[in-house]
Order: C-alpha cells, then structure tokens, then sequence
C-alpha cells in the first residue's frame, strides 16, 4: 500500500489539478517545476476543464498485477482543450467503439484495490465520451 | 580523451534459464568476454541491468557478480536506464577507459526474467514509465508503443501488415544465430493472426523477454594490435539523450528525438554520416519502435520507416541492414542486457563472424539502445581497423 503517494496525488486524481506558466500563459499536465514551453519557473495551479478529445488508444488483453481482473480495458492518450495531453483510461463506451478524435470528458473512477480486502480502493481520473446535452 | 577498443566479446543463448541463476548467466557472459579478451583481470566491472531489485530481490549488482567472477577488491557498479541499461553500462565504461582513469574495464548486460509470473514481470517492466500518471492508468509497456503505434497509422496510412517486414526479418536472421531466444520462420499470415497484447500490437510485434547476458572488456586501443583475421574494433562514436519520461509530455509522440540527438552526436563524433553505417543494430523492441528508429537517424523521412521493410532494403543484403541476428524481435530482449548483445553483434559483424547473415565488407557499425518508450536512447558506432 502507498498512502502518502494517493494522498499526495488528490488534486490531480480528483480534480485535474495541473499549472498555468506564469511567464508564458503555457497550461501545463501533470504539474512540474520547469515549463516545458518556455523553461521558466512553474508552480501557478490551474484547473483543467477535463475536456479533451481522443489522441490515440489501445486495448490493454496482457495487463500488469492489480490491473488484471478489469482487462481488456481501453487505454488512450487524451489531448486536452487546453493543450497537453493525458494517459487515461476510458469508461463508458465499448471497446470496439472507440476512434481516434472522440470528444471524451473526464469522470471519477475507482481504478483499482490497493492491498488486500483491507487495504486502499483508489480513485482517479478516466475519460467517457461526452454526452449529448438533454432537448430541452 | 584517447581512443578505446573492445578486445573481447561473449553472450549466452536468450531462454528461460530454470537452471540458472542471475549470477551463473551474468557470470558465464563475463568469462566469454574474459577469455576472449585473452584477460583474467580488469580494473573495473560495470553491469546493465533493470530488473533485479524486483524480480531476483537482488541489488548492489556489480559486487554481486564481481565476487561471482573472482574480481575481488576491484571497482564493480551498476548502471540502470531502464531497457538501455546494457548500453548506459558500456558508455560509462567506456568513459572511465577513455579518460585514462582506468585501464580496463569488464562490461555485463544481464537480465534473468523468468523467476516471476508473467504478469509480475509486466508490471516490473511498467517501471520504466512514468508511476504517477501512466503505470497507474494501468497502461502497460506494450500498451504505451500500442498508444504510438496507433497514431503512427493513423496519420501515416499505414496498415498492421505493412510492419511484418521488421518481424519477418529479424526471425529469419535470427535462424543463424545460436545465442537466439527463437528460432523460428514467420510469414506475413501468421504475423496477421498472432494474438492480440494491445492493439494494436500483437505478438509478432513484439519482442519476447528472457534470460541472458552479454559482455564485452574494453581497453585503450593502443593496447590493441590488428590482427588478420581479427581486426581491431574502437569505438568511433558515443552519445546519450534523454527526452520526456512519458509519452503523452512529448512535443511529437511520433519522434524520437533522443533517438535523433543521441545518433547526430555519435555521427559527429565518429566522423561519418548515416551513409557510412554498413549494419545498424536497432531496438526493435515492438514493430513500430524500428520505424522509428530508422526515421530519427536519418535513414527514412518521417513516416516513412516501414517503407524501407516493403522495400526489401532491411536484409543482411539490403542498403540498411538491421538487425542482423535476429534483433530484440527474435533473438529475444532481456531488457538490461539487450544493449551489450547490440554492441557485440556489431563487434561480429565487424570482425567477419557472423555467417549466413555477414554483411559483406562490414567497417562501421552501430547499435542503438532505447529505455522506455523513447526515454533514453544510446548510441554507439563501432568501427574495424
């Protein structure tokens, strides 16, 4: 069990907490110290509006310990509106459905079980496919 | 700096060892080289390796096979760079020879993979990525090359067959290299049915892991007489670069530019262009990563790497001859030593050893290690003399 390390990382698991560079305007995800457009010093948070849309994906058959009871799931890389772009699972649509530049919108998910029976469940960021607005 | 040449080689067959342990296997590659080298001392042992922490419970690696060896009271490290770990183990080796600070060094890539379950070793390997925000997505190693192979397709309009060459060519070269984990033919079929790992690699994409090692001792080249029939075999060329750990922080997910970085300086370097390299040992650790390889040094414009395997170009005969025993694809990839069995396959082609697949008047080679997706990419020219 990591608890400290699930703890450390709520903001950014919850809430898609990345930065803001204050010197280039650059939005940055996940957070780090060093802007990667300009180089200047990071640290502004700003949060993300979890829309994106699909960059790339893959169905995961051979998945790693912990994750194996889940498989096949979909993993992709979600290109933000904002600009950068997030590793994510999907949820909420079929594997086989799936295609490279569908909207997607970040939701909260339990991602795994951490421990035995009593250790931790963790939660996270994965991304469905955005819903159409209700007719009014 | 002065120039330094590999005066030994040795290698294990890749297999699932159950009789061997890390030390016999790391220790069998050693005495190869060792005895190759016409040597029973060096000054300093440096190994490449990834995985012993998590799947032997063993670390402090360079004195655990230094004593194995009998190299007592010697210098012994380890260097770790995920999957380049053989080549940043040689680099750092070569280093300390070419600084004159030592003189001699031992150099051993070993991995022993297959003491954990499958899935246990999938997710040692998951490792090399980054495990805050792409391990805990559950993305695997495979899943990750997936993730660039699908939008290389994608974008570049290639399909799943047009990637067979590169598998097709490494079995078939490998059917002539003993110390090969597989010794198997595939055609364009059986790569199109393989089963699936994540799409859209499947298992004839992807490199098969085992148990093995590969050494080589080093020395300054004026050591070092040229023999006929042996020639002498300096390193002309040697560079590292790194790039973001995850994929989805790069710039370009479908360049590899430490790949790029890495092989201009080694190019500058050694004084030659991407035209002067007669064989190229490449990472083709999954289908998609040789492309890439290919397109970042200079070899096919972007895009267009497969097109060099549809072209037939890729062969022990063709104008890039990579992988020519059997590469990461067949001769197997156990992740830490895979770049010291680069450096030594290189050193057999130079030196005229290796057979059905010899390029013919090989002088200059050279062997390309990636850590991660991309991560970590070294490069090394080799040159005969």
């Amino acid at each position: 069990m990591e608890i400290p390390r699930h703890w450390r990382l709520k903001k950014q698991r919850y809430g898609l907490v990345g930065e803001v560079c204050p010197h280039c305007d650059y939005k940055i995800f996940p957070p780090r110290d060093v802007c990667p457009n300009c180089g200047d010093e990071a640290k502004e948070l700003y949060t993300f509006s979890g829309k994106g849309e699909v960059y790339s994906y893959t169905t995961v058959y051979e998945a790693p310990a912990g994750y194996d009871t889940t498989a096949p799931y979909t993993v992709a890389l979600i290109k933000l509106e904002e600009g950068p772009m997030v590793t994510a699972q999907l949820t909420d649509v079929d594997n086989s459905e799936v295609q490279i530049g569908m909207p997607v919108e970040m939701v909260t998910r339990k991602m795994r079980n951490d421990g035995d029976e009593r250790g931790l469940i963790v939660y996270g960021y994965k991304f469905r496919p955005v819903l159409n607005e209700p007719q009014r | 700096m002065r120039k330094v040449a590999i005066l030994g080689i040795g290698q294990t067959k890749i297999d699932e060892h159950w009789e061997l342990s890390l030390r016999e296997i790391g220790g069998n590659a050693a005495f190869a080289a060792m005895q190759d080298a016409g040597m029973d001392k060096v000054d300093a042992l440096f190994v490449g390796n990834m995985l012993s922490p998590m799947i032997n419970g063993q670390n402090q690696l360079g004195t655990f096979l230094s004593d194995w060896i009998g190299l007592w009271g010697q210098e012994a490290v380890k260097v770790e760079a995920a999957c380049a770990s053989g080549a940043a183990a040689f680099r750092s080796a070569l280093m300390a020879v070419a600084s004159g600070e030592i003189e001699s060094a031992l150099v051993v890539g070993v991995e022993k993979m297959t003491d954990k379950p499958g899935r246990e070793v999938t997710s040692a390997l998951a490792t090399a990525a980054d495990a805050d925000y792409e391990v805990e997505q559950g993305i695997s190693f495979v899943g990750l090359n997936a993730l660039i192979m699908r939008r290389y397709m994608h974008e570049f309009g290639w399909k799943h067959a047009d990637f067979a060459p590169f598998s097709i060519n490494s079995h078939e070269n490998a059917m002539h290299n003993p110390f090969a984990r597989l010794h198997e033919r595939i055609t364009v079929e059986k790569f199109e049915k393989s089963s699936m790992v994540a799409t859209p690699i499947n298992l004839l994409d992807a490199s098969p892991i085992g148990d093995g090692a590969a050494a080589a001792v080093i020395v300054p080249a004026e050591r070092v007489a040229s023999v006929k029939g042996k020639p002498r075999v300096v390193v002309a060329g040697s560079a590292s670069a790194t790039d973001t750990i995850a994929v989805h922080s790069r710039k370009d997910p479908l360049f590899l530019a430490a790949a790029y970085e890495s092989s201009k300086r080694a190019y500058q370097m050694a004084g030659v262009t991407k035209d002067d390299i007669d064989v190229f040992e490449l990472h083709d650790a999954f289908s998609i990563m040789a492309a890439l390889s290919l397109e970042a040094c200079g070899f096919a414009e972007r895009g267009q790497g497969v097109r060099l395997g549809l072209e037939g170009e890729i062969g022990p005969k063709g104008r890039v001859p990579i992988c020519t025993r059997g590469g990461l694809k067949a001769r197997g990839h156990p992740v830490g030593a895979t770049g010291m069995y680069q450096i030594v396959e290189v050193v057999q082609q130079l030196r005229g050893e290796c057979g059905e697949t010899q390029v013919d008047g090989a002088q200059i080679g050279m062997a390309q290690n990636i850590g991660g997706s991309g991560a970590t990419i070294i490069t090394h020219i080799l040159k005969a003399e």
